[in-house]
C-alpha cells in the first residue's frame, strides 16, 4: 500500500469524524442549547482524527526506511562484505523489488535477500497501515465522546489551527537550519581532508583529485582566492553597468518623468529582472562574447571568447533594476518639505537632487547597491553560460575568469562519487557564498530600515 | 510629488532683465547652471534609454535567432511504397510497420531524384540530405494511409539540420568548402531540388511535441514542458500553502516578540540567499538524507518550493497589512473570533494581493536554473516524464543544455525553447498584473 494511499484513508476517517461530530452535536442540539456551532464540533472530530494520525505517519515512515536499510545491509553484508560492493548489490536488490523484478536477479543469494526484503517490507508497510488506522480511529472516538452540549469545540479547534498554523510558520526556521547545517557538516568534512588555511589563502584552484597515485595533471590544489579574484572582477565590471544606469534611471523616474512615463518605464525595468539568467546567461554567451571579441580584434587586442567582460556586462544589465526600483523608492521617501526648502533658496531642480535628495537618500542607496552586489555575488547561471572555467588569477576583463558559482556546479554536475574532496569542495564554496551574502544582505537590511524609520 | 515642485523660471537671463539689474557674472553663472540642469535631465533620460534598448536589443537577437526552429525545411520526392519490401507476408500490420526499413526506403527516393549519381561515396552524401526523422515521416503517412502500399506518391520528407540551414539561407555559399558543414556538390543537388520547386519550409509541428533528442531535427520542448508543469504543481503545492499560512500567523496572531523577529529576519534573508545555496540544501538533505530520487521533478519542487516560500510570505504580509484595521475592529465588535476575523475578512480581502505575489512568485520559480543543476534535472532525457518521480528536465535547463551543444541548429533550438520559456512568463505576469489591476483596492 502506498503512500499516497494511506493518506487517503486517513483523510476519509478525517471526513468520516466530521460528518458524525457534527450529525452528533445537531442531535444534542433538540436537547440544550450548545455553546459552538455544529461544524466547529464537526471540525474538533476531524482535526483530533488527522493530525495525530499524520504525526505518526511521517514517524513510521522514516522509521521503517531506516529498518529496512539496517536489515538489507545485515542480510547482505555476510556475502558483499562493505563497500562498493555492499552499495551496488543494495541498490540492485532495492531496483528488482521496486520494479517487481526479483525473479530477474542474477545471484542466487541476490534473490533470497530480495525476497526477505520484501517479505519484510511488506510486514513493515502493514505494521505501519495499522498504526496510523488505529491512531487515527482512537483519537476520533476519543474526541466524538466529549462532545456535549457545553464543550467549547469553537475554542478547541481554533486552539489546534493556531497550533498549526506556528508551526508551519517555523518551516522558514528550518530551510535555515536545513542550509546552515548541511553546509556546515559537509564543509567539515572538507577540511578533514583539505587544510582550512590551504582552502582561505590558496592561490591555486585546480580541483582534479587523483584517482590513483602518481596520476598526472591531478594536483587537487583547493585555493579559494582565484576564484574570488574572479567573482569580485565580474562583479566590479557589472557594478560599473549597473549603478550609473540604474541610479541616473531611478532619478529620473522619480524627480523628472511624469507619471505616465513613469508608468511605462518602470514595468519595462521590471522585465529585465524578470528575465530568467538562464537566458541572459544564452545572450552573453552567443551574442555579447562574439562582439566584444570581434570589436577587440578590430581594434589590436586580444579578447578571450569567455571574457569577464561579457559575463559581467550582461550581469550589469540584470542589476539594473534592482537598483533602480529600490533606489526609487526609497528617494520618494524623501520629504517634500527638504525639496521645496531647497527651491526656495533658488536651488536649480538638479542641484536640490544632488545637495538635497541624494544626500539624504544615500543609505538607502548604498543599501540597494550591497543587495545588487550580492545578487550578483550569487548569481550563477550567466557566469555559467559566459565565463570560463580555468582559475586565473587576473584583472584583465579580457581575459577568461572563474567564479565561485561556476565552480560549484562543475563540481557538482556530473556523476561522481559524494565523499570525494571535489563534491565536499562544493559545499565549502557554498558556505563561503552563503556567509558573503548572508553579511551584505542583513547589512543592508538593516541600513534600509534604519533610513525608513527615520522619515515615517 | 513632482508635480508641485515649481520649474525655476527661465526668463530670468540677461536677456529678460534690460534695465541690467542683473549683474552680468550672476547671468552668467545662472546660465551655466541650467546648462547643468540641462545636462543632468539628459543623463537620466540616456540611463533609462540604454536600459530599454538593452531589454530590446535582447529581445530582438531571441526572435532573430529562434525563427529557424520554428520552420523545418522539405523536400518532396517521389517515394515508392514497394509492397514485398514494407509488408513481406501481405499484411501491413503494426509489426510491418515498425520493422521495414523506411530509411532506406527515403535514401532510394532521393537516388531517384539523381539517377547520374552512382558512385557510392557520393550516394552517401546524397542520402544524409534527408534528415534522421525521413524515415519516421515515411511511416506515418503509410499509417495514415495505407492506400499508398504498392503506389508511387510524392511525399514531403524533412531536410538533415545542414542542408536545412541552407534552404532557410542561413548558409553562407561565399565562404570556402571546408569551412561550412555543406560540400560545394551538396549544395548543387539542393539548388537543383530547389529550382525543381521540390524544397519548402513548413511549420515545424515536432518541435512543440518531441522530447530532448541528440539530433536537433528530432528534439523539440514538450519533455521540458511537461517536466516543468510537473515541477511547478509539486512547487506550488507546498509553497502556496505554507507561505499563506506563515503570512497569516505572522502577521495576525503572532506576539510580537524576540522569537518571531528572528523569524522575520530569517524569512528577509531567506529571500536574498542565492538560488544555487538552495540546490546544495536540496541535494545534501532531500537526495542524500532522505535518498528521494535524482533528476525528479518532486524533488526539484520542494526546492523551488522552500525558494519561494520567502516571496509568498512576503507578498501576504504586505497584502494583510493593507487591509485597513477598521475591518478588523468592525468584526471584533459583533463577536467574530479572531480566527473568524481574518478567515471570514481579513483574507478574502487580501486574496488578489496573496494571489498576485504567488503567481510572480511561481513565475521566478518557473525561470530558476542553478538550484536544479545540483540535484542532477540536467539529465539528458529523451521520454516525457509521466510522473513526479521520473527522470525530468525543465524549460530552463533544457535551454542551458542546448546552448552547449556544438551543432549549429542547436542554436536556433535554444532561440526557440528561449521564446516558448519567455512567453510562458509573459502569461503568468500578464495573469498578475490583470489580477492587480481587477481587485485593486484603495482603501
Amino acid at each position: 500500500m502506498s503512500n499516497p494511499a494511506i493518506l487517503a484513508i486517513v483523510a476519509a476517517l478525517a471526513l468520516l469524524g466530521f460528518a458524525l461530530g457534527r450529525s452528533r452535536a445537531i442531535a444534542m442540539s433538540g436537547t440544550a442549547r450548545l455553546h459552538s456551532l455544529p461544524r466547529y464540533h464537526g471540525a474538533y472530530v476531524a482535526a483530533l482524527a488527522l493530525l495525530p494520525a499524520l504525526i505518526v505517519g511521517i514517524l513510521g515512515m522514516i522509521a521503517e526506511s531506516r529498518l529496512l536499510g539496517s536489515f538489507l545491509v545485515s542480510a547482505l553484508s555476510p556475502d558483499f562484505g562493505s563497500g562498493p560492493g555492499l552499495s551496488l548489490a543494495l541498490a540492485q536488490v532495492r531496483g528488482a523489488v521496486a520494479s517487481g523484478e526479483i525473479a530477474r536477479l542474477g545471484e542466487e543469494n541476490l534473490r533470497a535477500a530480495a525476497m526477505a526484503y520484501s517479505a519484510y517490507a511488506g510486514q513493515l508497510r502493514l505494521v505501519l497501515l495499522l498504526c496510523v488506522v488505529g491512531v487515527s480511529l482512537a483519537a476520533l472516538v476519543l474526541a466524538w465522546r466529549r462532545l456535549a452540549p457545553d464543550f467549547r469545540a469553537r475554542n478547541r479547534t481554533e486552539a489546534i489551527i493556531r497550533i498549526v498554523m506556528m508551526t508551519t510558520s517555523l518551516v522558514a526556521i528550518l530551510t535555515t537550519a536545513g542550509i546552515v547545517l548541511s553546509l556546515v557538516f559537509e564543509t567539515v568534512r572538507f577540511f578533514g581532508k583539505v587544510p582550512v588555511l590551504d582552502f582561505l589563502f590558496g592561490l591555486q584552484w585546480s580541483p582534479q583529485t587523483a584517482l590513483r597515485a602518481g596520476q598526472v595533471g591531478s594536483s587537487g590544489a583547493f585555493g579559494i582566492i582565484p576564484l574570488f579574484a574572479g567573482t569580485m572582477l565580474i562583479t566590479i565590471i557589472a557594478m560599473i553597468v549597473a549603478v550609473p544606469i540604474g541610479l541616473l534611471a531611478a532619478i529620473y523616474m522619480s524627480e523628472y518623468a511624469t507619471a505616465r512615463l513613469r508608468g511605462i518605464a518602470k514595468p519595462v525595468l521590471e522585465i529585465l529582472a524578470g528575465i530568467p539568467t538562464v537566458v541572459y546567461g544564452f545572450f552573453a554567451a552567443l551574442t555579447v562574447a562574439p562582439m566584444i571579441r570581434g570589436f577587440g580584434e578590430n581594434i589590436g587586442l586580444d579578447v578571450s571568447s569567455e571574457s569577464a567582460l561579457a559575463a559581467g556586462l550582461v550581469m550589469g544589465i540584470m542589476i539594473i533594476p534592482f537598483i533602480s526600483s529600490l533606489s526609487d523608492d526609497v528617494m520618494n521617501a524623501v520629504p517634500q518639505s527638504l525639496r521645496d526648502g531647497a527651491f526656495a533658496l533658488g536651488a536649480t531642480k538638479s542641484e536640490t537632487i544632488r545637495q538635497v535628495v541624494l544626500p539624504s537618500a544615500l543609505p538607502g542607496i548604498v543599501g540597494s547597491i550591497l543587495l545588487a552586489v550580492s545578487r550578483a555575488i550569487g548569481e550563477t547561471m550567466i557566469v555559467v553560460m559566459a565565463a570560463g572555467l580555468a582559475a586565473n588569477l587576473t584583472l584583465n576583463p579580457l581575459e577568461a575568469v572563474t567564479t565561485v558559482t561556476v565552480q560549484m556546479v562543475t563540481l557538482l554536475v556530473g556523476d561522481q562519487e559524494f565523499d570525494s574532496a571535489k563534491t565536499l569542495a562544493a559545499f565549502a564554496l557554498g558556505l563561503v557564498l552563503f556567509v558573503v551574502t548572508l553579511i551584505l544582505n542583513i547589512v543592508a537590511i538593516k541600513v534600509v530600515q534604519r533610513y525608513r524609520e527615520r522619515y515615517d | 510629488m513632482t508635480d508641485i515642485a515649481p520649474t525655476p523660471a527661465r526668463d530670468i537671463g540677461p536677456a529678460a532683465d534690460p534695465s541690467g539689474f542683473v549683474r552680468p557674472e550672476v547671468s552668467k553663472r545662472l546660465s551655466r547652471r541650467y546648462a547643468a540642469e540641462t545636462r543632468f535631465r539628459i543623463y537620466g533620460i540616456a540611463a533609462l534609454t540604454v536600459a530599454t534598448s538593452f531589454l530590446v536589443f535582447l529581445i530582438a537577437t531571441m526572435i532573430a535567432g529562434a525563427w529557424p526552429a520554428l520552420l523545418q525545411g522539405t523536400v518532396t520526392l517521389q517515394v515508392e511504397f514497394d509492397r514485398d519490401e514494407i509488408a513481406p507476408s501481405g499484411a501491413l500490420d503494426e509489426a510491418a510497420l515498425r520493422k521495414a526499413n523506411f530509411e532506406g526506403i527515403a535514401r532510394n527516393a532521393i537516388y531517384g531524384a539523381f539517377p547520374q549519381v552512382t558512385d557510392r561515396r557520393e550516394k552517401r552524401d546524397l542520402g544524409r540530405l534527408l534528415g534522421a526523422t525521413a524515415g519516421d515521416a515515411l511511416r506515418a503517412a503509410l499509417r495514415a494511409d495505407p492506400a499508398l502500399l504498392g503506389t508511387t506518391a510524392a511525399i514531403a520528407l524533412p531536410l538533415s539540420d545542414d542542408a536545412e540551414l541552407l534552404v532557410k539561407g542561413l548558409v553562407d555559399r561565399g565562404s570556402a568548402q571546408k569551412e561550412r558543414r555543406l560540400s560545394d556538390r551538396e549544395i548543387a543537388w539542393l539548388d537543383a531540388l530547389g529550382a525543381e520547386g521540390r524544397l519548402e519550409t513548413r511549420f515545424n509541428k515536432g518541435f512543440f511535441t518531441n522530447g530532448d533528442s541528440r539530433e536537433p531535427e528530432r528534439a523539440g520542448v514538450w519533455g521540458a514542458i511537461v517536466g516543468s508543469f510537473l515541477t511547478l504543481v509539486v512547487t506550488l503545492v507546498l509553497s502556496f500553502p505554507l507561505g499563506v499560512i506563515s503570512a497569516v500567523y505572522l502577521e495576525e496572531f503572532a506576539p510580537k516578540n524576540r522569537w518571531t523577529e528572528i523569524i522575520e529576519v530569517n524569512i528577509n534573508n531567506l529571500a536574498a540567499v542565492p538560488s544555487i545555496v538552495f540546490g546544495l540544501l536540496g541535494l545534501a538533505v532531500f537526495l542524500n538524507f532522505f535518498g528521494l530520487p535524482r533528476s525528479a521533478p518532486l524533488v526539484g519542487g520542494m526546492v523551488l518550493a522552500l525558494m519561494t516560500l520567502p516571496t509568498i510570505i512576503i507578498a501576504t504580509r504586505a497584502a494583510l497589512v493593507a487591509v485597513p484595521p477598521s475591518i478588523r475592529e468592525a468584526a471584533l465588535g459583533v463577536g467574530a473570533s479572531q480566527l473568524q476575523v481574518v478567515m471570514h475578512h481579513v483574507l478574502p480581502l487580501a486574496t488578489p494581493g496573496v494571489l498576485t505575489g504567488s503567481i510572480i512568485g511561481m513565475a521566478r520559480a518557473l525561470g530558476e536554473t542553478a538550484p536544479l543543476l545540483m540535484i542532477g534535472m540536467v539529465a539528458f532525457i529523451v521520454d516525457i516524464p509521466g510522473s513526479l518521480t521520473d527522470p525530468a528536465t525543465v524549460l530552463p535547463v533544457q535551454i542551458y543544455i542546448w546552448a552547449d551543444s556544438p551543432e549549429r541548429a542547436f542554436v536556433a533550438k535554444t532561440g526557440a525553447a528561449t521564446l516558448v520559456l519567455l512567453s510562458f512568463l509573459l502569461v503568468m505576469n500578464a495573469l498578475a498584473i490583470f489580477l492587480r489591476k481587477q481587485f485593486e483596492r484603495r482603501w
